[in-house]
């Protein structure tokens, strides 16, 4: 079909599916209203558990399962990414030169990576205390970890960043959530329960249980595999050429 | 004018989907039309969290306000739009993995030039 | 005052989700984005929800306008055939 009908087929579609979005909106509960029941016994349950972040608890306690299926998408785009983005036989590679950087902006970019990389990792480990968490926490490490590409050169950063380490500490990571949940199997009730570990005192580091452990996984896991990703985009689009050999790299 | 307040959060996600598929769908880029998927996602995070908020409450963190003192909004959207955010990501990542080999296979990013299947 | 402060950034997030669609070219596109990944978190802790907040501020401002950015790059040094180019 060619691209008018392809555009009014849009329009009619879109139309009817905004009219049926827009009287479901009219009869939705009205935004800031107070009746909220999972929330209430999600909060509950929380600080039974002495885990002070009760997103995290959701997170990684009350709904530690769904967590697992997102680190397994999470960890099947990165390997669908690596076998998509590898070189193939008719590629080569070329070192990309070095370009002058300003010397301001290799100043502060070398000032602030010790700083920001501490921040992810302080981000990551009081997950269950504060806003934060491996998520989070493990995307700010990986993107600190990139300062070095723009405050040196990209050789600086591959020098950092051997990837099979880091592919290796993504599956790894996955591992150690798996191992926690069969912890749980083996030990106590259920795969993934939260009542193995002692739960601490609330609102201290070491509290809620095994809380802080899934939350470290997860940080270790989202920071490899963002450091991967980052990794194998860069190598396309700064080192690797297509056989004819057009243009060569400049980071 | 309170009547607006309760209803424009949705009516807003709701407005960010569509203008999101109407872009996904009108795009002449593969990449731009990544861009846009992003922008859908971004619309079911809105309505996420518009759901899950309460009028005078705060956040469901208890590091530095007594259990109890205040109301607080619903955690378990929170969550779920947490995970979905990073996760989201990397997906995007895939499907630019995707656009890298389509463009490297067919020699372009343009889908209305891409509708034969060649061998 | 709350209310008023969200109805703002709803609509600032609304527009800027506009922009983003209607940028046609994916190196604008990203910077757009960009500023949506800003304004979403923004957005987001007015709705009292910091966690995502900082989850968006972190992957949406830098990880996704970067990667696409590395994309078009990476697209564009394959040479284009003739054709429109937007």
């Amino acid at each position: 079909m060619n691209r008018r009908i392809r555009l009014w087929l849009v329009a009619v579609a879109g139309t009817a599916l905004a009219a049926l979005l827009v009287a479901a909106c009219l009869d939705l509960p009205d935004f800031g209203g107070d009746r909220h029941p999972y929330g209430d016994r999600a909060v509950d349950a929380s600080l039974a558990r002495h885990t002070a972040n009760t997103v995290a608890s959701v997170n990684f306690d009350q709904r530690a399962f769904d967590t697992l299926g997102e680190l397994t998408v999470l960890f099947a785009a990165v390997v669908g990414c690596v076998v998509l983005l590898r070189q193939t036989r008719d590629e080569h590679r070329a070192r990309p030169e070095p370009e002058p950087v300003a010397r301001p902006v290799r100043r502060y970019a070398l000032a602030v990576l010790p700083v920001a990389l501490l921040t992810g990792l302080y981000v990551i480990a009081h997950g269950q205390l504060s806003p934060g968490g491996g998520f989070q926490g493990g995307v700010v490490a990986a993107t600190a970890l990139h300062l070095l590409y723009l405050g040196a050169d990209y050789r600086a950063l591959e020098r950092v960043r051997p990837l099979g380490l880091y592919e290796a500490g993504d599956a790894v990571a996955v591992s150690a959530y798996l191992v926690t949940g069969l912890a749980g199997l083996i030990g106590a009730t259920a795969f993934l329960a939260n009542t193995l570990l002692p739960y601490g005192t609330f609102n201290t580091l070491s509290s809620g249980g095994t809380v802080p452990l899934l939350n470290a996984a997860v940080g270790m896991e989202v920071a490899c595999a963002v450091v991967v990703l980052l990794a194998r985009f860069l190598d396309q689009a700064v080192e690797i050429e297509d056989p004819t050999g057009k243009g060569s790299g400049t980071p | 004018m309170t009547a607006v307040t309760h209803v424009l959060p949705y009516l807003v996600a709701v407005w960010i989907f569509l203008i999101g598929c109407y872009g996904l769908a009108t795009s002449r880029n593969l990449i731009h039309a990544v861009g846009c998927l992003s922008v859908c996602q971004a619309a079911t995070y809105v309505l996420l969290l518009a759901v899950g908020y309460r009028d005078g409450a705060t956040a469901p963190v208890f590091s530095d306000v007594e259990p109890g003192s205040r109301p607080v909004v619903d955690p378990v959207v929170q969550a779920l739009a947490l995970t979905d955010v990073v996760v989201g990501a990397t997906v995007t990542a895939l499907l630019l993995a995707l656009v890298v080999q389509v463009a490297k296979r067919h020699g372009t990013v343009d889908p209305d030039e891409l509708s034969e299947l060649r061998g | 005052m709350a209310d008023a402060v969200i109805i703002v950034a709803l609509l600032l997030v609304a527009a800027a989700a506009t922009t983003a669609v209607l940028v046609r070219d994916p190196v604008r596109q990203a910077l757009v984005l960009a500023v949506l990944g800003v304004l979403l978190a923004v957005l987001f802790t007015t709705l009292q929800a910091p966690d995502v907040g900082l989850s968006q501020l972190a992957v949406g401002s830098a990880l996704t306008p970067l990667l696409l950015l590395l994309t078009v790059r990476k697209v564009r040094r394959r040479g284009r055939k003739e054709g429109p180019r937007r």
